[in-house]
Parts: C-alpha cells; structure tokens; sequence
C-alpha cells in the first residue's frame, strides 16, 4: 500500500472507527427497515423481564446505600457481569465486528487496546476504590480534601462524560432501531428514555446492576452463539477461515497483519491512553464498585470483568472474520445485489447479516433485540451515575453540605435521572441529523484528562491538596474539550471548517500530562494551613485505603 | 476513634509488610502487562509484517491472531494470579492486622 492510501485508511479509520468502537454506532442517516417482527418480541419480553426486575428491586430499596450503592449485596461474580455488561455497548457488537470485517487484524488491535485497561485497573485501583469509596468517585477524591470545592469540579467531569456518552448513546439507538426494528427514529428515543428512566428511578442500583447482568448474559450468549454456528462453517479450523477469509476479501493477505492501525503513531498512543486510563475514569464504571461489600469481592469483580471482556473481544473478531466469508459473498446481503457495492444497511451490520446468514430470521431478531437492551442497560448505568453526581456531590455534600437527610438525598437523585432522562431524549432528537462519534472520543477523553489523574493522585499522591486538585481537573477538562473541539471531528465534520486547528483527534496524550501536571503545580506551591492538614490527612486514609478499616460496610439487612 | 486504630495499625511492623509485599507484587504485575503490551504495539507500529507470520508452513492463517488471544488470556490469567494471592495471603495479613488493632 503507498503512503497516500495509507493515511487515507488511517484517516477514515479515525474518523468512523474510533467513534464507532466505542459507543452507539454512528450508522448514519440509517434506513427504515420493514417491521421486525422477532425482534420486536423479543425485545418485548427483555422489557417485561426487566420492569419485574425494577418492580422486586424497588421494593428492597430502602435507604441511600441501597439505592446508590445496592447495599454493598452484589456479590463479586454478579458485579463482574455488571461491570462488563457497562462497558460493551452495542458498538462494541456491531463496530468492532464489522472493523475486522473490513480490516481484519486491526480490529482485534483494537480491542487489544481496549482490553489492556482492565488489569490495570484491578492492581493498581480496584481495591482502594472499594476501601475508599461509598457512593461516586468523589467520595474518594474528596476524602481529606475541602469537600464541596473538590465534589463540584469532580461532578461537573462527571457529568459532562455522562451527557456526551448519553448523547452518543441516544442517537445510535434510534439509528440503530430504525435500522433493526423498522421503528421511527424519535420513537425509539423516546421509549429508552423512559424505560433508563423508570428502571433508576424506581430500581436505583439493585435494578441497574440486573439489567446489565441480564444484558451481559444475552450479549455474551448471542455472540456466541453466533460465532460458534459461523466458526463451525470453517470446521473450526483457524487455517480454513483465514484462508477464505483472505480468497474472498479484497484486502487479501492485508487481513491477517497490522495495517493502518497505527500509521500515526501519536493518534495511536493517545487512542490506547483515552481508552485505557478512561475507562478507569468512567463514573458509571466506578460507581460499580462500591456495590460489593469488601475489597475481596472487588477484585473478584474485575476478575470477571477482565474474562468477559476479553472473551467477548475473541468471540467478535472470529465473527468478523467469518462474515468475510459467510456474508460478503452473499449478494442477498448488498444494495442490489451487487457484492462489490455497498452492504444493506450500512457499515456497521456485519455482525446482524452474519447472524441472519447462520441463523435466519430468529437469530436476526434476537441479536437485534440483543443490540438494543445493550443500549439500555448502558444508558440506565450513566443515568444513575448522573443522577449520583447531582444528588449525592451537588446537593447533599455541595448545597446541603452534608445536612441532608437520606430521604431528601434519594429524592433528588430520583428527580434528577428524570431530569437526565428529558435532556437525553430531547438532545438525542435534536442531534438525530448530526455526525456525534466525536462526543464518544470526548466523554473518554474528558473521562481519562478530567477524572483519572486526579482520582489516582488522590489515592496515590500524599502531597495532592484541594487546588492541586481543582486545578488538575480543570486543566484536564478544558484541554480535553478544547482539544476535540478544534480537531477535525469538530471543527471541520460539525462546523463545517475547512482545516482543523489542532491536527490530532485524541486528546488524551497531551491533555493527561497538561491535568497532572497543574494538579502538581497547585498543590506544590499551596503552602496554607488547610493545605497542611490535608496532607497530615493522607496518613489515615492511606491506612484505609491499605486494610479497608472504617470502608462503607455492606448494609445491615 | 478510627484515628486512633489507624494510628495503631500504621505502627504495626505487619503493616507494612503487607503494604510492601502487596505493591511489589501489583506493580510487578502491572510493569509485565505494560511491557508486553508496549512490546506489542511496537512491532505493530516498526515491524507489522512480522505479525504476518502464517502460523503454518504455507499456511494463510498469521500468528498475529493466536498472539492476539495469547495476550488476552496471558492477562487475565495474571488478574487470577493477583486475586489468588491479595484475597488469601495478603487478606489474611490484612485481617490480623485489624484484629490487633482494636483489641
């Protein structure tokens, strides 16, 4: 391949790829399909299965740990699921899918990369979250800090990587669902928004973290199940798919080794960093972690996590390989007919012809009604950890400051998801017509420059104080923003420039360093009282965060 | 009150044998996972056709595809191996440690 098509790939690779990997798939102005009928059976049953969940949870859903946290009673193998279940969207399904089929290896790099974060996690963060932790990160953050200065600019990061991961998720859903379920756009906005709504209103954490599970259950069954009936077309041979997979691809023998991936090589870096520092950065992933009782059941948890996860990127890339064969030569699945042409529906199906191909149309139908309880669980994760960051942060630590009672606490969480719940459905319709795989890029960015840095330096750093603290996150917030909004995903695809102002895509690689570093500069050149006691502080807690003396216990009943 | 036990607990020689015992272990574990997953992206950016590699002799299929997986369950693998140690040996250090702290 020469140059120029090289940075062709690469540039293409960035621009759909990455928003598409990461959350709703940016399908495009999606066709309507013909109703679905199996699908939208299928789907029905998820539903009711899910409300009688929401039904039985908020009946045991009493006090704020219950309601933030389930009572610390999620075992570590069900929160495992949960974690996993919150983090493979649907876009992980069908985008990663359709990257190896259009790529090959490179789309098994990509889930390498973004992988890699999970062990990460678990030796590094995953037992001083849970002994530090009660309800949001900002507890952690805030612990020997001032309390309302550290929770409001640890809210506002919060709640921004929400609303953009929100966004993203509400416009792929109803592209998605118009696509899958031949519904109409605004429809399918509408009705996940209300069901996010209803499951974290009522259900708050025990219902969220038995949908995810549900959820990761279908989508880990569905794929593979799929695979396994697409794999077995090869004999289950390796060699065999791979072989065909290059007779009947046009990349050929490309398939099988890195190829544009990392032709930038700074684009590259910054990717692996927003992904893997910004998954340990993601509010609703957090928030997870104070649902099991000790720091033991934590571990289990990423233990679990890291094995979904993992498993499921394998299942994905074989799927992809096999819809080379199994699909791209099937002209039934192409606009016209013609196999050098378009694939019907777009970019992202591979995944759902693959599935139709292996198992006609009840397999298509559960893989789509698999697709679009993915979205929801997802969505009902970040709203409740939206609804946290305004309720437990904003108003009971921040306004209240810590005067008010459970009660009031739940009821402006409650109030605030419905809240959530508006502004997601109105911005998703309003965004309908617009190109939102940047706002993925930014909520990661945002997640991985605003929130990580200073909650590791936190956890980690004696010597971090409350302005270290705001100036870390502020810098990293605006930087991240900034950044995105003058790359070419903003500047030039939503404004309609005509060069982009800052030539790379992915903050992450500068916008980390530039958080660490004020986070550093403001707590070094501090030198007041208060400032001092914070760091006499870090003594205690570093006892805590060690032995897990003093933690949130599991609550009583 | 709970400053005083962390107080107790700090001054406890176990403590900090946990605490070191139990960071050499995870940073060790974290620089194994970083290194093979920068060694990794390094031949994938400076030499990709090595990855092109067929697996057999005449073969299509790469060993970029088996490395891949390896990599995946190399590192779970080692997430077993840190909760096999942190929720036994160091969660039974870490428990002794409590208990004497507030006898």
């Amino acid at each position: 391949m020469n140059r120029g098509m090289l940075k062709f790939a690469a540039a293409a690779l960035a621009v759909s790829w990455m928003g598409l990997a990461m959350a709703a798939p940016d399908v495009g102005q999606a066709q309507k399909q013909a109703l679905n009928v199996h699908a939208i059976v299928m789907f029905f049953i998820f539903v009711m299965m899910t409300l009688g969940i929401t039904y039985w949870a908020a009946k045991r859903t009493k006090s704020a740990s219950d309601y933030y946290a389930a009572g610390g009673g999620i075992t570590g193998t069900q929160n495992g699921l949960a974690i996993a279940g919150d983090y493979m969207s649907a876009a992980t399904l069908l985008g990663l899918t359709s990257m190896t089929y259009f790529q090959g290896f490179d789309g098994y790099i990509y889930c390498i990369c973004f992988y890699v974060g999970w062990p990460f996690i678990m030796f590094i963060m995953a037992e001083r979250l849970r002994n530090l932790g009660k309800f949001t990160f900002a507890d952690i953050t805030s612990y020997r800090l001032d309390q309302r200065r550290v929770r409001t600019v640890a809210a506002i990061g919060s709640l921004t990587v929400v609303v953009f991961y929100l966004i993203a998720q509400m416009v792929g859903a109803g592209q998605l669902i118009k696509l899958l379920f031949g519904m109409e756009y605004w429809m399918a906005v509408v009705i996940v928004g209300v069901l996010m709504v209803i499951y974290v209103t009522f259900g708050g954490m025990i219902a969220t973290t038995w949908v995810q599970i549900i959820k990761a259950c279908l989508l880990l069954g569905g794929g593979t199940l799929v695979m396994l009936l697409a794999f077995s077309q090869f004999g289950f041979s390796l060699e065999t798919l791979a072989t065909k997979a290059v007779e009947n691809s046009k990349k050929g023998m490309a398939l099988m080794a890195p190829g544009a991936f990392l032709s930038d090589p700074v684009t590259a870096v910054s990717l692996s960093l927003g992904l893997m520092f910004g998954t340990a950065g993601l509010p609703h992933i957090l928030m997870r972690f104070f649902t099991v009782p000790n720091a033991k059941e934590a571990r289990k948890s990423v233990f679990i996590a890291t094995l979904c996860v993992g498993f499921f990127f394998t299942v994905v890339a074989i799927m992809g390989l096999s819809a080379i064969t199994i699909v791209g030569t099937n002209p039934q699945y192409f606009e016209g007919g013609d196999l050098a042409g378009k694939l019907l529906g777009g970019g992202n199906m591979p995944a759902m012809h693959l599935a139709h191909a292996v198992g006609g149309n009840l397999m298509l139908g559960f893989l789509s009604a698999v697709a679009f309880a993915t979205i929801l669980a997802v969505v009902a994760g970040l709203a409740l950890a939206g609804a946290s960051a305004i309720s437990h942060d904003l108003y009971a630590n921040v306004i209240r400051q810590g005067q008010a009672t459970e009660a009031e606490e739940v009821r402006v969480s409650k109030m605030s998801s419905l809240g959530l719940g508006v502004i997601a459905v109105l911005l998703g319709i309003a965004f309908e017509k617009q190109n939102v795989a940047f706002m993925v890029g930014l909520a990661f960015g945002v997640a991985a420059s605003c929130n990580f840095p200073v909650l590791i330096l936190s956890m980690y750093w004696k010597g971090l104080t409350t302005r270290g603290a705001i100036w870390g996150s502020i810098a990293g917030l605006v930087s991240a923003v900034l950044i995105v909004v003058l790359s070419k995903a903003v500047w030039v695809t939503v404004l309609g420039n005509k060069d982009p102002i800052f030539p790379y895509e992915q903050p992450a690689i500068f916008s980390m360093p530039i958080a660490f570093f004020f986070a550093w500069l403001g707590s070094v050149t501090e030198k007041s009282a208060r400032a001092a006691k914070e760091i006499e502080a870090f003594e205690d807690q570093y006892v805590r965060a060690q032995t897990g003396f003093g933690a949130a216990g599991a609550a009583a009943h | 009150m709970s400053s005083e036990v962390y107080e107790r607990i700090r001054r406890n020689p176990k403590f900090d044998e946990l605490v070191s015992k139990r960071s050499r272990f995870a940073w060790t574990l974290t620089a194994v996972v970083l290194g093979i997953y920068f060694i990794f992206i390094m031949v994938v950016a400076f030499n990709p056709m090595l990855l092109a590699t067929p697996i057999w002799e005449g073969g299509k299929a790469s060993i970029a595809w088996p490395i891949g997986a390896g990599m995946i369950l190399l590192f779970w693998l080692m997430t077993g191996l840190y909760i096999r140690r942190a929720n036994g040996e160091f969660d039974d250090i870490n428990s002794e440690i409590i208990k004497g702290a507030i006898e």
